[in-house]
């Protein structure tokens, strides 16, 4: 279950298609309140009721923190990954009700900062939307810059030049442009942050030349959720509740563990927070980390996993779980 | 070296060089020495960037070790209050990249931290150190006034003369220990003053 999180039944209230890639969805609460309040950056998880399977993917909502009247997310239609992102394309429309978490937020502005300095890519701008509504109502002070593929995929670029004009900059790749990073980077007044969001590439990118031009740890904040990888199946003993569970090859290690009726702790289901983490009683073989949260001397020891979007290949593994 | 007691109390690092395009140094008396030993393990080049900002102790010593390790400019204050202009003009121009080591006495590592605080630098993104004397920059909570170079505890309030118990709770927005009152209840009743902050 997620960890100190109730879910909210909501009722899809819009479903707008943005781009060709990118729809909108509108939820509101069921009952007709409000819904909780939420900071820019924050995310929810959906529940995606299909047929026997039941999807938990996390998304960053994207409408104005001082609206809660509802909740608005956009999901990229990804037609190879695990199927979320299809069903929500296809399936969700107006009028379906729905179970989505209580809003987190592991990608939250640090208000102290003179100034933000926001780096998107791709689907990557959804929490930027949040960020700089709230921003933007307190005054702050802000620069986004955008990188899409083309004009057309340049979700909410047209969106948030409107509402702001110069502080947005974008670079389409079709054209030729690029972030001159470090010039970037090397011109900010003392006591900006930066907060990048996009492909785990640019997020490195990001981290690395931020690092040797001399930005504090403290001062670059990032967000990736990796969505589970597909892999070789295998299987797993989980020793506290004492059952043997089958983690197919389409499914993640904690989808397998819920489904077998254990409620692990989980909050962003994509390697971020921590919340899943757990202890590796023994094993033969070898793991596929793909997580953001272990050290990498966590992940050489062999004695912690994030099934959430780890893997596992091998004869044995058995999980204190 | 400062034991850590409540969790408010500073604990101070060795300096290491950061990678960053400027570096800021401001130090006092024998943290000039906390310079010249991170040198012996800097980049080479990584003074060519580099602005150190000291104010020498009584004995005016260090400056000429400072000088020796070539940084682009060495300045020489005769205290942390008549530099204070110069340096928040330094911090408002500067860009990020800038990194910031403090290094001396207590009292000017929690001073020159308070500007740097305003000016947006996180305290866990300076490098610290702390070299020399122990005394402390002590407010009075009762009249709110500061006293600096407090060696003793007890102490007295330079301000309002209450006996203060010179406290570890300290304050980063403050730059002071907090002083409190140790006889509040009895004021004839004068505990023994010792050297407790050399």
């Amino acid at each position: 279950m997620s960890t100190g999180t109730t879910k909210l039944d909501v009722v899809v209230s819009d479903v707008v298609p943005v781009n060709e890639l990118v729809t909108r969805f509108h939820f509101r609460r069921r009952d007709g309140g409000l819904l909780p309040t939420f900071s820019g950056g924050a995310h929810v998880v959906v529940e995606m009721r299909d047929g026997e399977r039941t999807r938990l993917n996390p998304y960053s909502l994207m409408g104005s923190p001082l609206d809660t009247r509802e909740y608005t997310i956009s999901v990229r239609r990804d037609d190879v990954g695990r199927g979320g992102s299809l069903f929500m394309h296809r399936s969700v429309k107006p009028g379906l009700e729905m179970v989505i978490s209580y809003p987190v937020n592991l990608f939250s502005l640090d208000l102290r900062a003179k100034k933000h300095l926001m780096l998107a890519g791709g689907i990557g701008i959804t929490p930027f939307m949040a960020q700089t509504a709230q921003l933007a109502g307190e005054g702050g002070n802000f620069e986004l810059h955008y990188t899409c593929r083309t004009a057309s995929l340049g979700t909410y670029a047209d969106v948030l030049q409107q509402r702001y004009n110069r502080r947005i900059r974008l670079y389409h790749d079709d054209r030729e442009e690029r972030i001159d990073l470090d010039r970037l980077l090397s011109t900010q007044p003392l006591g900006t942050h930066l907060y990048v969001c996009g492909p785990a590439g640019m997020i490195n990118w990001v981290r690395d030349r931020a690092a040797s031009l001399g930005w504090p740890p403290e001062t670059v904040h990032y967000e990736h959720f990796a969505a589970p990888q597909p892999g070789l199946p295998f299987d797993v003993t989980l020793a506290v509740s004492g059952k043997t569970i089958h983690v197919g090859e389409q499914q993640s290690l904690l989808e397998a563990i819920e489904a077998a009726g254990v409620d692990p702790p989980y909050l962003c289901r994509g390697g971020v927070c921590g919340q899943c983490e757990t202890n590796v009683i023994s094993s033969d073989g070898k793991f596929i980390h793909n997580d953001h949260w272990l050290s990498e001397e966590d992940h050489r020891s062999g004695c912690k996993i994030m099934p959430c979007v780890s893997r596992f290949e091998g004869k044995s593994l058995v999980l204190e779980r | 070296m400062a034991a850590k007691t409540i969790i408010s109390r500073p604990i101070y690092g060795a300096l290491s060089a950061q990678p960053g395009k400027h570096h800021l140094f401001i130090a006092d008396a024998e943290g000039a020495l906390a310079i010249v030993d991170m040198a012996k393990t800097a980049p080479p080049g990584f003074f060519d960037g580099a602005e150190i900002v000291f104010i020498p102790g009584p004995d005016g010593k260090h400056v000429a070790a400072l000088e020796a390790l070539k940084p682009a400019k060495v300045h020489a204050a005769p205290s942390f209050a008549s530099l204070l202009p110069r340096l928040k003009q330094t911090l408002t121009n500067a860009h990020m990249g800038l990194r910031l080591y403090l290094s001396g006495t207590e009292g000017l590592i929690g001073q020159a931290m308070q500007v740097a605080l305003e000016a947006g630098i996180d305290h866990t993104s300076m490098q610290t150190e702390h070299r020399g004397s122990l005394a402390r920059r002590m407010q009075c909570v009762h009249c709110k006034g500061i006293t600096e170079n407090v060696t003793t505890q007890p102490a007295t309030c330079s301000h309002c003369g209450l006996l203060l118990l010179v406290r570890d709770h300290y304050s980063r927005r403050l730059a002071a220990f907090q002083g409190v009152c140790i006889n509040a209840e009895d004021r004839s009743e004068i505990p023994p003053v010792e050297e407790a902050f050399p």
